[in-house]
């Protein structure tokens, strides 16, 4: 009867039952777990999906070229744009939006960004007390660094001409034909 | 019909068509390049390979390129075959070996064929380790961008520009692996119809240049179908909206009116509406601070209506919606035309001809099926230019169509036919004023002034039916040149005779007439076409309100009347003078416009007005075909209305009972079609605006729309409730009916795997033939059966140059004489300079050379602009440019004089 | 005694046991997180004390709703009596010699009447909120309190038999010279479990049961109403620890280095310190289980014990 009510012996149950007390018992002079943040900061994986920023190539241009991708790729539509184009025909965003109050770090954007120029960051401080101040502009985005692609220049390998090389010097870039020439 | 198998599976094709053509039409997803609807196969490109079998025991089968095979009775072929599936990635992975990697920067991508035909022949990976082709590029105006890295050799570009529209500038240069497509050196592309190679391009390297200035994708953009405002042809287009601004305009394909192509003036001559000249508050001029709510201006716009007499002043660019509606505030009998009593009366004519039945209004489509035109007194390359591309059309395709019967060589083929015609074309007879660059395909093209072109006229009606009288004095060349274009015409099938108001000559248009009534037989369908100056003017004539001179002569006996003027600048259409007169005489004037102009400086009311992309409303185009357009984008602010809103309000204001008042525009058209009969029919043109397909409304932005919750989130993060369009049945959101809609409400062409423009075939029920879901087309003029109509019998008398004075005809230009299309600065780049064109014979007799200062006179008038010579054009006439900004309307068709 | 002294020893109990209920919420949340290798509070003033305050405030301020489908007067009232019939078994318990609100012949009949009297707050909250959650939890809340009531006045007329009253003080005495822990040790282990049953703790917290009964027949209470419940709750685990203290484990009594009630203190910690200890370290059996478990194997054993006690304390006596 007893091992109908308690499965595995009523007695060797209890024995469990007050083992299990007092292994938890001793817990007491364990290690704590907690992470006293603020004061103590967490190590984040270099990976890890936090606030989003647009990085600039090596030569110090905007590395987004306004192709509108993270936009289409967002799954709560929280990345509106401009693209424009300087004298060279480099383009760049005019505007550059991210409503972070919508924002699911799902990365995405940066999945999706053909020239590495948005990126999530191991950064989750973004608590506002203010809804709107979470909404950021271009300024807000932008910082001085190649972040996780160093080296990576778009403007190298696109055929097109915007004032980063000429026609030809790319990398993997013939030079360009010679129309009048027959020569084989 | 013959049955072709399909991957064994049985399918009724055309007789006549290819297999690409043939599997397209069945919905089958085969990828292809060089091939266009409109301009036939090539087999240039390899990609629509297809396995075809000899017979059900044949395994083996062979290769071919789709494009170039007929459909044959019980023909086996095979899609899915691994073997065509190989070849087809292959020859994209060829392709793709100098392909650029920019599709980031490039204007296509996302409206792409190239990455859709990628994407659906599998290609992903790139293979070919060696290094890439680079070209330069070329600038080729402010129309189209150019980057050549792009090009993948399908040759689409030199066949359209060259075969399809006549162009001469631009071609294929150099050898092997390094042809080169574009201008022998920089410059304009000089065709009006550039513009059609940014989608006729199945890559990037012709892409909008005025879009790459505001570039957005297009899966971004809320596009709604829309109707082109800058000439009376009434093409389709789908203009598409983002951030509050008009970003591009593209085809929009209906199979009767301008299929594939549109003008560049359509194309680009959108920007107005983003112009910082629009009007956008409502101002009362006669207060210290002008802007006023609407509240404010509703209460005034009040006492102004109730208080003294008022007349309304209706538009040849405004709406029938909007027309209608200001003809309902001010009564029937206090509504007149806004335009000059010359082309008042000779719009008048042309619709009294049409509404007799008599002859058949002809639709673009026919005209492109036409095998002899007859051109009189239209300069249609300016002011209709899609009528012109379809004319060419005309002229190589009865030739073309000759050559497939006299040979086996199907219709498709068109390397083959091209080279079987040689220089063979249909006829074409272009008799003008001034030369034209479809005289270069014209049989015969004549030179003339306006009356002797309306005699020559009479002269073929004349040879063509004994019951016009002959013309007394024919010159010998005159006869025999009448006696060439009447054997001609009766020989022709389906001849159609194109005229227009352009000549300020009467004579012209009821020749016209005459000759298409005598082509008109039960074994001959013969057509007419004529052309209006504005894309509402057939709406606004058909309305047969008093002209403008009426007008004028009551604000002149009533004191103090108050005027309403509808999207009109008078000034524009009347000599300087008489516009002054009328409104000094005008005690109030109101007006409603949507850009500033020299009557809106003098209004005491300014209302704002919706440009046609925020604005629904109705045009009917030359041909009296009444079409709808949708609003595109809720205007900037909440006072800016279409016009026929606030006119409604007013009256709705006015108006002592609540019900049977309209509000929407279909309500708008219903009542029009009962105050007016002559509209019947016209409430067809559009459906309800509560309609709904399934309970859903048709969305105006695709499902890969982005930013939803950002675009607005720099005002509020809070986002607002979705825009409500209360007057049509489409919807601004992604969610809505997710199949066809109704082929005149199509916002976008679209289907998976197909996302640039060449979805289209997805839409149609057989590539190059009618949408899927056509809905009712709304022709004003239907036909009637009955014999004695009668023909004109007053030829006029010859023209003869005058002493010291000449007859003052305008001068079109494509870019330049639209009042809209102006504003856009790509076609302000275009405008040729503003200069009077005078003959040889008489800048010789004056003693003046091309590019001195020449002025025109009469009474009072003086205006000089600096001279051009024109060696066709005949002794005793002198022409000027028609609505160029800052140049005012003339008294066109007076004698002037000039002085040098 | 004067009055006066009397109404400051019924204040002063009042006073402390409000105290260490409201204390009880730190020290359950700490002692948990540390048997869970966390910290716990530790951010509000020293050591976290302050969360005390503010989970007070929070309950004060919290908004004080009423369901519209509720029975209004029976959805107030429940509350007040389990804090209320708590309080009053607080009665008898001697603190320490003269420190005893009062130390009534039948103290242990009165805490038996008492607590017993708990159940009614728990039906009535849960019927009374109208909600077929807080119905359920009431109903288990019934039958939980009516079977483990049975044993746990059982369990305890061992002791009763051996000092031949039902006087606390009187019992608390008997145990000179031996705790009654040694001589009653079954008696103690019943007491024990349908104490933990009777106050509702984990592993026996059927009648709420959130991952069950989203909180059972509370379910509907929120701001005071609910701290009403909490703080029963908290009275309930002292007062069953400081009844097990005078009942088995020598009340007041201990070596004389410290004074009577800061040992009768003392050990009343060391129970709820079990308590939460229980808490941290078992999970919640299933509801027939637990019945079961009351009625199968507890009730034979306590009435074993009694038999069994009964039988020795005749033959000690030798009558």
């Amino acid at each position: 009867m007893l091992q109908n009510i308690l499965p595995g012996g009523g007695v060797s149950l209890m024995f469990s039952n007050l083992r299990t007390m007092w292994l938890v018992f001793l817990h007491l002079f364990r290690k704590k777990e907690t992470i006293q943040y603020p004061e103590e900061k967490i190590k984040l994986h270099p990976r890890w999906r936090g606030r989003i920023v647009l990085t600039k190539d090596p030569d110090g241009g905007e590395r987004c070229v306004g192709c509108y991708l993270c936009a289409a790729a967002c799954p709560v539509d929280c990345i509106a744009l401009q693209a424009t184009e300087d004298e060279n025909g480099r383009r760049y965003p005019e505007f550059f939006r991210i409503n972070f109050s919508r924002c699911i770090f799902c990365g995405y954007c940066e999945e999706a960004c053909p020239t590495y120029a948005i990126q999530l960051i191991p950064d989750f401080e973004m608590g506002e007390y203010n809804r709107q101040n979470l909404v950021f502009e271009k300024e807000d985005l932008l910082i001085n660094s190649e972040g996780k692609y160093p080296g990576y220049n778009f403007y190298k390998v696109a055929g097109m001409e915007a004032g980063v090389k000429a026609k030809g010097k790319g990398d993997n870039e013939e030079l360009p034909v010679d129309v009048k020439s027959l020569l084989p | 019909m013959p049955t072709i198998y399909i991957d064994n599976k049985p399918y009724e094709v055309k007789a006549g068509k290819n297999l690409l053509e043939a599997s397209l039409g069945l919905g089958f997803d085969l990828p292809y390049f060089c091939w266009h609807p409109a301009m036939g196969s090539v087999g240039a490109c390899r990609q629509c390979a297809v396995k075809v079998f000899k017979d059900e025991q044949d395994s083996s089968g062979r290769l071919v390129m789709s494009c170039m095979e007929s459909v044959k009775d019980g023909l086996r072929m095979s899609i899915t075959d691994s073997t065509a599936k190989a070849f087809r990635e292959q020859v994209i992975e060829w392709l793709m070996t100098n392909h650029p990697h920019d599709c980031p920067v490039c204007d296509e991508g996302g409206n792409c064929h190239l990455q859709d035909m990628t994407v659906m022949t599998g290609h992903d990976y790139r293979r070919f380790e060696f290094k890439k082709r680079t070209y330069t590029n070329q600038y080729l105006g402010p129309l189209i961008h150019h980057e050549m890295n792009r090009c993948i050799q399908c040759y689409r570009c030199v066949r359209f520009y060259r075969d399809y529209v006549g162009g001469d500038d631009l071609d294929v240069f150099g050898a092997h692996n390094h042809v080169y497509f574009g201008r022998e050196q920089d410059g304009i592309l000089q065709s009006p119809f550039s513009g059609n190679l940014a989608e006729v391009c199945p890559t990037g390297v012709f892409t909008d240049k005025t879009l790459k200035k505001h570039y957005t994708r297009k899966w971004d953009l809320t596009t709604s179908p829309s109707i082109c405002q800058h000439c009376s042809l009434g093409c389709n287009i789908i203009a598409g909206e983002r951030y509050g601004q008009l970003r591009c305009i593209v085809n929009r394909y209906n199979s009767n009116v301008n299929g594939y192509f549109i003008c560049d003036k359509g194309r680009y001559g959108y920007e107005f509406v983003n112009s910082v000249n629009r009007i956008t508050e409502p101002l009362i001029r006669t207060r210290p601070v002008e802007a006023v709510d609407e509240a404010t201006a509703m209460g005034h716009l009040k006492s102004l209506v109730t208080s003294a007499p008022v007349i309304g002043i209706g538009s040849p660019r405004a709406s029938m919606e909007s027309n209608f509606a200001l003809m309902q505030l001010v009564g029937k009998d206090n509504f007149y035309q806004g335009i000059s009593d010359d082309t008042a009366y000779l719009e008048r004519r042309i619709v009294e001809l049409l509404q007799t039945g008599a002859v058949n209004s002809v639709a673009l489509k026919e005209i492109e099926a036409a095998d002899a035109v007859l051109v009189l007194g239209e300069d249609i390359w300016n002011t209709a230019p899609v009528m012109a591309l379809a004319v060419r059309q005309a002229v190589m395709k009865t030739a073309a169509a000759q050559a497939a019967q006299q040979t086996s060589l199907p219709a498709w083929h068109d390397a083959a036919i091209k080279e079987f015609v040689q220089n063979e074309k249909g006829f074409l007879a272009n008799i003008t004023v001034i030369a034209s660059p479809i005289d270069a395909i014209a049989a015969f093209s004549e030179h003339e002034a306006p009356d002797n072109i309306a005699r020559l006229g009479f002269a073929i009606a004349h040879l063509l039916n004994a019951a016009v009288p002959p013309v007394p004095g024919l010159t010998e060349r005159e006869a025999a040149t009448a006696k060439n274009i009447a054997g001609a015409l009766q020989q022709a099938k389906r001849p159609v005779v194109i005229s227009g108001t352009s000549c300020y000559n009467e004579g012209i248009i009821k020749a016209a007439f005459n000759i298409s009534l005598s082509l008109n037989r039960p074994e001959r369908k013969a057509g007419i076409a004529y052309v209006f100056p504005e894309c509402n003017s057939m709406g606004l004539a058909m309305m047969k309100a008093p002209p403008f001179e009426t007008a004028m002569q009551r604000v002149k006996t009533e004191n103090n009347c108050t005027a309403v003027i509808l999207e009109n600048d008078l000034y524009r259409y009347m000599p300087e003078g008489k516009a002054d007169d009328f409104i000094s005489h005008c005690g109030n004037l109101i007006v409603l416009d949507v850009l500033h102009n020299r009557t809106t400086a003098q209004a005491q009311v300014l209302i704002p007005a919706a440009s046609f992309a925020e604005a629904d409303g109705t045009l009917v185009n030359n041909e009296g075909r009444a079409q709808h357009f949708y609003q595109v984008y809720m205007p900037a602010n909440d006072r800016i209305k279409e016009s026929w809103k606030w006119l409604g309000n007013i009256k709705n204001m006015k108006a002592t009972i609540t019900n049977g008042l309209q509000h929407h525009p279909d309500e708008w058209l219903a009542a029009l079609e009962t105050t007016l009969p002559q509209f019947t029919n016209i409430a067809k043109v559009t459906p309800s605006h509560n309609f709904r397909i399934n309970g859903q409304p048709v969305p105006r932005e695709p499902h890969r729309y982005s930013g939803r919750t950002a675009i607005l989130a720099n005002i509020s993060v809070s986002e607002p409730r979705p825009l409500q369009d209360d007057d049509s049945p489409l919807t601004y959101t992604m969610e809505g009916y997710p199949g066809l809609p109704p082929a005149s409400m199509t916002p976008y062409f679209w289907a998976p795997g197909w996302n640039s423009g060449q979805a289209v075939n997805k839409y149609q029920a057989e590539p190059g033939g009618e949408l899927q879901e056509q809905d009712q087309q709304v022709c004003l003029f239907p036909g009637k059966e009955q014999e004695n109509f009668h023909f004109f019998k007053d030829s006029p008398e010859a023209f003869a140059a005058r002493q010291d004075k000449y007859l003052l005809l305008p001068q079109y230009q494509l870019f330049g004489s639209g009042e809209l299309s102006i504003y856009s600065t790509a076609i302000e780049e275009l405008v040729p300079q503003a200069c009077i064109i005078l003959s040889a014979k008489d800048a010789a007799d004056l003693g003046v050379v091309n590019g001195a200062p020449v002025t025109i006179e009469k009474n009072e008038l003086h205006y000089t602009l600096p001279l051009k010579i024109h060696d066709e054009l005949c002794s005793g006439i002198i022409l000027a440019p028609v609505g160029y900004r800052g140049i005012p309307a003339l008294p066109w068709g007076a004698w002037v004089k000039i002085m040098v | 005694m004067s009055v006066m002294q009397h109404i400051w020893i019924v204040l002063g109990v009042l006073f402390v046991l409000l105290n260490i209920a409201a204390g009880l919420i730190w020290v359950e949340r700490r002692l948990l997180a540390l048997w869970q290798d966390r910290l716990g509070p530790n951010r509000a003033g020293p050591l976290g004390l302050f969360i005390v305050l503010a989970d007070t405030l929070k309950l004060f301020f919290k908004e004080d709703w009423i369901p519209p489908f509720a029975d209004k007067w029976i959805f107030i009232t429940a509350p007040a009596i389990v804090v209320g019939s708590v309080l009053l078994s607080f009665v008898i318990i001697p603190f320490a010699p003269g420190i005893v609100v009062a130390d009534l012949n039948i103290g242990l009949l009165f805490f038996l009447a008492m607590s017993s009297l708990g159940v009614y707050s728990i039906v009535l909250g849960g019927w009374a909120s109208n909600n077929k959650y807080a119905l359920l939890g009431a109903l288990r809340g019934a039958s939980q309190m009516i079977a483990y009531e049975v044993f746990m006045g059982l369990s305890l007329m061992g002791v009763v038999m051996l000092t031949g009253s039902f006087k606390m003080g009187a019992i608390v005495e008997a145990q000179k010279d031996m705790w009654f822990i040694v001589t009653q040790p079954v008696g103690f282990f019943v007491f024990f479990i349908a104490g933990i049953a009777e106050t509702h703790r984990l592993p026996f917290d059927i009648p709420e049961a959130e991952s069950e009964l989203i909180a059972g027949y509370h379910a509907e209470y929120s701001g005071m109403k609910f701290g009403m419940f909490f703080i029963g709750e908290y009275l309930g685990i002292t007062l069953i620890s400081a009844m097990m203290v005078a009942l088995f484990f020598g009340g007041w009594l201990g070596p004389a280095f410290l004074p009577p009630l800061a040992w009768f203190a003392l050990k009343t910690f060391f129970f709820i310190g079990v308590f939460i200890l229980l808490r941290a370290s078992l999970p919640r059996p299933r509801y027939d289980q637990l019945i079961e478990y009351g009625w199968k194997i507890l009730l034979p054993v306590v009435l074993a014990n009694l038999m069994i006690t009964g039988a020795i304390a005749l033959w000690v006596r030798g009558e």
